[in-house]
């Protein structure tokens, strides 16, 4: 895999900040009059990962694991301290104008239609801007308007819109000049489980349609098994897992999920493994991985079972694990260094 | 001979586009102001209490000195300070207040993602702007004119030029404001500093005082900035004695400071993007 085939390259990318710190009080304030302190914090550490064109790839990690530093560095929004990214084979910091047209960053949270307008004034100037020709931008705008079921919700300003429709406004604003490579940031923060729905099938369509790269990040599991077949794991500015969402399971959870519906109801179902939950006659056990074949067999001769299911356990369980297992090794790393550092 | 050719008919089309994105601008600014007629009214109003109080007290001190202050009359005065209003509201550009939140909010983010330089927007957006203003400020001027009696006699030639130079004087004044904004980049905090470019203004431009009450070496000073272009001139187009010569002088000037101005902004602007922190945005 070459950075020429790649849409996305990334090479031991860094972002450092420096940021002013000082203790709270009088004092403390006194003193950096004269004396102003600062700190480096390491938001991104020599990541790497390449993406190829089409892929659409699920960017994982707690609050403030890099994500985000991450995704402003390929989109040209931040300088990179160090390293080497490429998208589409430009350099995003460098914000060539051949560039930008080829991407778009949608962030759940912010909001970049014209507030006081209706959505439609606000596609007009995107199309000025992208200088789309007047078909086009027409009926990719009508498609997507139709696609996204927003009738004439774009009609009133912006303002008015509940967040859902708002969101689906800015989808549309966001695609108009048809981007080869989209950055979605929390795409979906907020909204109501429909909307999450009709947000994710029409980022699933769009990615078929114009074969696009998209690269999400998403705190919504469902977002991510719904359209990443591949994600890429960061924490505390490093990446833990690049690859396959399931074997995102198999390499962090070493268990399986057994599920076990009775025919004579409910029978104590300890001696077989961790019993993690009962409902409507359904229990669910935790078993070791390499065990799951030969309980499953136990299961079936010892008891009357009118169904049995076998499954990874759920991906936000499997993710909780990687973060616990990655600050477990981060505080390890710490009380090793302090210990060796002279006192 | 035909790369030649292409390169002009990419320059015509370029020029097109950003034709295109402006006056969408300017559309969407228009309409988006006049939904807000009533605020823009009140803030106009507002603004206007500004030179009539310069008004009130140079007619006082006019009539108490026998009717004129260094050769400018009462009547002169009201025409300075009535045309000094809409050249105000002509000068209305994206302050740098307006950068911290601009920032802080993530908004910048947004524009950086857009393949068109920032300015654009605000030049697009505040000219627009303009055409509401000049709209609700007629009849405002109008009030005044009944209320101060000004006295006022251009030519075709000086109507012109204040024309152009009302424009000229928006676009000085968005240039360096943009520059004096773009500090915000390398401080949390730019009030100060603006504040300080704003006195500065108030000063040396004509805003506060003509510039012919001022002392010579206020005078000389106000020649050597860009601050007189943004206000003195363009009302002395409209309203002074100047010269033919001095006109086209002045259309000259401004076009110097357009030009240093923006050039100013293209090199502060890559600095400054390369310290936009983004942080959480």
């Amino acid at each position: 895999m070459t950075a020429a085939e790649s849409t996305i390259h990334v090479d031991a990318l860094s972002k450092t900040f420096r940021v002013p710190v000082r203790e709270a009080g009088l004092r403390a304030a006194a003193k950096s009059l004269v004396h102003r302190e600062h700190k480096d914090v390491r938001a991104v550490e020599a990541v790497s990962f390449e993406i190829q064109a089409g892929e659409v790839v699920g960017f994982l990690g707690p609050n403030g694991a890099g994500k985000t530093t991450t995704l402003k560095m390929l989109a040209g929004l931040l300088y990179p301290t160090s390293g080497v990214v490429r998208v589409l084979g430009h350099v995003p910091s460098r914000r060539e104008s051949v560039f930008l047209r080829q991407i778009t960053m949608v962030m759940g949270n912010r909001n970049q239609l014209q507030w006081d307008l209706p959505a439609l004034d606000s596609y007009e100037l995107i199309r000025a801007i992208y200088r789309l020709p007047a078909e086009q931008f027409r009926e990719t705008r009508d498609a997507f308007i139709e696609l996204l079921d927003l009738g004439d919700q774009i009609r009133k300003p912006v303002r008015n819109l509940s967040l859902g429709e708002r969101m689906k406004a800015e989808f549309v604003g966001a695609l108009l000049h048809r981007p080869g490579v989209l950055y979605l940031d929390e795409p979906t923060i907020g909204l109501d489980v429909t909307m999450q729905k009709r947000i994710r099938s029409f980022v699933a369509e769009y990615n078929q349609q114009y074969g696009a790269t998209v690269l999400l990040t998403s705190h919504y599991m469902a977002d991510v098994e719904a359209l990443c077949k591949r994600v890429i794991v960061i924490h505390h500015g490093r990446i833990l897992f690049d690859g396959g969402l399931a074997d995102l399971a198999a390499r962090f959870d070493s268990t399986k999920t057994i599920g076990v519906t009775l025919r004579d109801g409910v029978a104590d179902l300890s001696p077989y493994g961790d019993v993690i939950g009962t409902e409507d006659g359904k229990s669910t056990l935790r078993v070791p991985r390499a065990d799951a074949p030969r309980i499953t067999s136990r299961l079936l001769a010892d008891l009357d079972v009118a169904d049995l299911t076998i499954e990874d356990p759920p991906i936000e369980d499997v993710i909780e694990l990687v973060f616990a297992d990655a600050s477990r090794a981060v505080d390890e790393a710490r009380t090793a260094e302090s210990a060796a550092s002279p006192r | 001979m035909i790369a030649r050719a292409s390169v002009g008919v990419r320059a015509i089309a370029s020029a097109r586009a950003l034709v295109d994105v402006y006056l969408t601008e300017i559309r969407i600014a228009i309409v988006e102001q006049f939904q807000y007629r009533v605020g823009n009214y009140l803030y106009m109003i507002g603004m206007v209490a500004e030179p009539v109080i310069y008004l009130v007290v140079w007619t006082t001190i006019a009539n108490q000195q026998g009717g004129q202050v260094d050769g400018i009359t009462a009547g002169d005065f009201a025409a300075y300070y009535i045309v000094w209003t809409l050249v105000r509201n002509m000068n209305i550009i994206f302050t740098p207040y307006g950068w911290e939140e601009r920032i802080r909010q993530g908004e910048l983010s947004g524009m950086l993602l857009r393949p068109i330089h920032p300015i654009t927007w605000d030049l697009g957006y505040f000219a627009g702007w303009k055409f509401v203003v000049i709209v609700l400020w007629l009849p405002i001027a109008f009030v005044l004119g009944l209320l101060f009696h000004p006295v006022i006699d251009p030519t075709p030639l000086d109507i012109a030029v204040f024309g152009l130079a009302i424009w000229g004087a928006y676009l000085i004044r968005s240039v360096f404001y943009w520059t004096v904004g773009m500090i915000t980049f390398w401080t949390t905090r730019v009030g100060p500093i603006f504040e300080l470019f704003i006195t500065a203004e108030l000063l040396l431009s004509g805003r506060l005082v003509p510039l012919t009450l001022m002392p010579d070496w206020a005078q000389r000073l106000a020649d050597v900035l860009p601050f007189k272009y943004s206000f003195y001139f363009p009302i002395e187009a409209l309203v002074g004695n100047l010269s033919d010569q001095d006109l086209y002088a002045g259309l000259a000037m401004q076009l110097f400071w357009i030009v240093l101005g923006s050039v100013v902004v293209r090199i502060v602007w890559r600095f400054a993007v390369r310290k936009y922190g983004a942080v959480g945005n």
